[in-house]
């Protein structure tokens, strides 16, 4: 298996809802608590596991502004993993998931380091590294109804723009998308593999520009230059 | 990159200590005349021991959660600063048994192979903590070749003005090889930073565009989603004005390189105390450029065109 999300930068709005919703399972989940640093004060800062950014993508009147959730990627060659002096980090075989031991972490920040998607962040409270699950303790809780197994982020999405599944089966749900919307990996380049997939926007017609006509373009001059 | 100030002393420190015992110990055994006076040996040789643990220590202050630190010698197979760690500590058996060999006037096969050991397992351990930058693929500013060519360099360099301040400071007059060691390393170890801020000055690698994977077209930063600072920024977003970074690396090479070279041509021991602690300070700032000029591919999601 090969666990991971689809994310459809098409639907995305950047509401910011499954970054919340992540951060409120995850704070009391199983590699809990995601502590802030002065929650209430001048200058918050704290550990997220999803972070969304805002593009503006090519120059009007073409331009669109992309949502773009971040989160582990669960990489298929995961540096993160590599770098980690006390075996803290670990790719779990069965499933792909990348998590951190947080009784073994000491806090050294290298897996950070060689993460290119910003996906690890340092607790301050705490002193260890936290990052994505994929809510590892909600997809296999078999006390849950079963649709309800699912990452937290995949639950609350109000535009159905996070999709979660196995990335090995190529009928699953996630595995279409991709070969359907031409799915991105971010980064390719730097040889990471990385499993989570994004969906570009679909292609829309352009907006037509108003074009003023050479008589309105002349009069709106003169009423400009003529003082009433 | 943010400069963790404890990661600066610890490289630094540690890099001229293993430096120093390495030059002492192939001086002492290939049988350089000054340095068969046990005075001198065991002086550069506590001074090195002194650095090294210094640094080690200071390396141990940047973590979030020391506590784990033991655990750090768990993954040899794969993490670099793994095999650093073990290797450094590795070094302390061989070393002591170096020095007190040399304390108690014994020759023969002891001090060689005790020496020869220190010499390697200095050198490898310094060649790991340059693997640690230099395997990051994230930050192109330290992946590559010339970081463990510039981590050693620097280390054999500010060791072996050390050698010399020492060696004039308990043995009297200043050997002439050792001088023109010394002047050659300082040469060699400004030529390869020379060459290290040419190469880093060329634009290459990961760009907006393939980070967000929109590579037909312009893509600009609207909203980073948070309105105060997070860990990212904090750690990757650091960024110093380019006109302050030519200043720095002007000063440096004059502290680092210069200085310590004009000196080392008048072979006087208080003035060679002098060089020495002009290359230990001149080497901080070059370890803060380093760290500051180094640009993390995260920051292109932050906004940044290129790294």
């Amino acid at each position: 298996m090969k666990l991971g999300l689809v994310v459809d930068l098409d639907t995305c709005v950047g509401c910011h809802g499954c970054a919340t919703a992540c951060k409120q399972w995850n704070t009391s989940g199983t590699i809990g608590p995601l502590s802030d640093k002065d929650p209430y004060g001048r200058d918050p800062n704290g550990a997220w596991l999803n972070r969304i950014r805002t593009y503006e993508v090519d120059d009007s009147p073409n331009s669109k502004t992309v949502n773009m959730p971040m989160s582990c990627m669960h990489c298929d060659d995961a540096a993160c993993v590599t770098v980690c002096p006390t075996g803290a980090s670990y790719k779990r075989s069965e499933d792909g998931i990348v998590l951190v031991d947080q009784d073994k972490c000491m806090g050294c920040n290298l897996c950070s380091w060689a993460c290119p998607y910003g996906a690890r962040e340092l607790d301050p409270n705490e002193g260890t590294m936290k990052k994505c699950t994929l809510c590892v303790d909600r997809i296999y809780d078999e006390s849950l109804p079963e649709d309800e197994r699912k990452p937290a982020c995949v639950l609350t999405c109000p535009t159905k723009s996070r999709v979660f599944g196995d990335f090995d089966d190529p009928n699953s749900e996630v595995s279409q998308l991709v070969r359907d919307r031409a799915g991105k990996q971010l980064m390719p380049e730097l040889g990471y593999n990385p499993v989570n997939t994004y969906l570009p926007p679909r292609n829309k017609p352009v907006v037509e520009q108003y074009q003023p006509s050479l008589k309105a373009t002349v009069k709106g001059w003169v009423n400009k230059v003529i003082s009433r | 990159m943010h400069p963790a100030f404890s990661v600066l002393v610890f490289t630094v420190m540690s890099g001229a200590g293993y430096g120093l015992i390495t030059l002492m110990v192939i001086g002492h055994l290939s049988g350089l005349s000054q340095l068969q006076d046990s005075a001198v040996l065991l002086s550069a040789g506590i001074l090195s021991f002194v650095m090294i643990s210094g640094g080690l220590l200071s390396s141990t202050l940047h973590l979030a959660n020391p506590k784990n630190a033991w655990r750090a010698f768990s993954r040899f197979k794969t993490s670099w600063l793994s095999r650093e760690a073990v290797f450094a500590i590795l070094l302390y058996p061989f070393m002591l048994i170096y020095l007190g060999a040399i304390w108690m006037d014994m020759t023969g096969a002891v001090v060689s192979v005790a020496g020869i050991l220190t010499a390697v397992l200095a050198m490898v351990t310094l060649f790991c903590t340059s693997m640690i930058y230099a395997s990051l693929k994230t930050i192109r500013q330290w992946n590559s070749s010339l970081t463990p060519v510039n981590y050693i360099a620097l280390g054999l360099m500010s060791g072996a003005v050390l050698l010399a301040a020492v060696q004039t400071l308990v043995g009297g007059d200043l050997a002439g090889v050792l001088q023109q060691l010394a002047l050659a390393l300082v040469v060699l170890g400004a030529v390869c930073k020379v060459i290290y801020f040419f190469w880093i000055g060329k634009p290459a690698g990961s760009t907006i565009n393939t980070a967000t994977g929109f590579t037909q077209a312009s893509v600009r930063l609207l909203d980073q989603g948070h309105t105060s600072n997070s860990f990212l920024n904090d750690e990757f977003g650091y960024t110093v004005a380019a006109n302050k970074l030519v200043r720095l690396r002007l000063l440096m090479l004059a502290v680092a390189f210069v200085v310590p070279f004009l000196l080392l041509l008048c072979a006087n021991s208080v003035l060679l105390v002098v060089a020495a602690a002009s290359t230990i300070a001149g080497l901080l700032v070059e370890r803060w450029l380093f760290f500051a000029e180094a640009r993390h591919v995260v920051r292109l999601f932050h906004g940044d065109q290129r790294v």
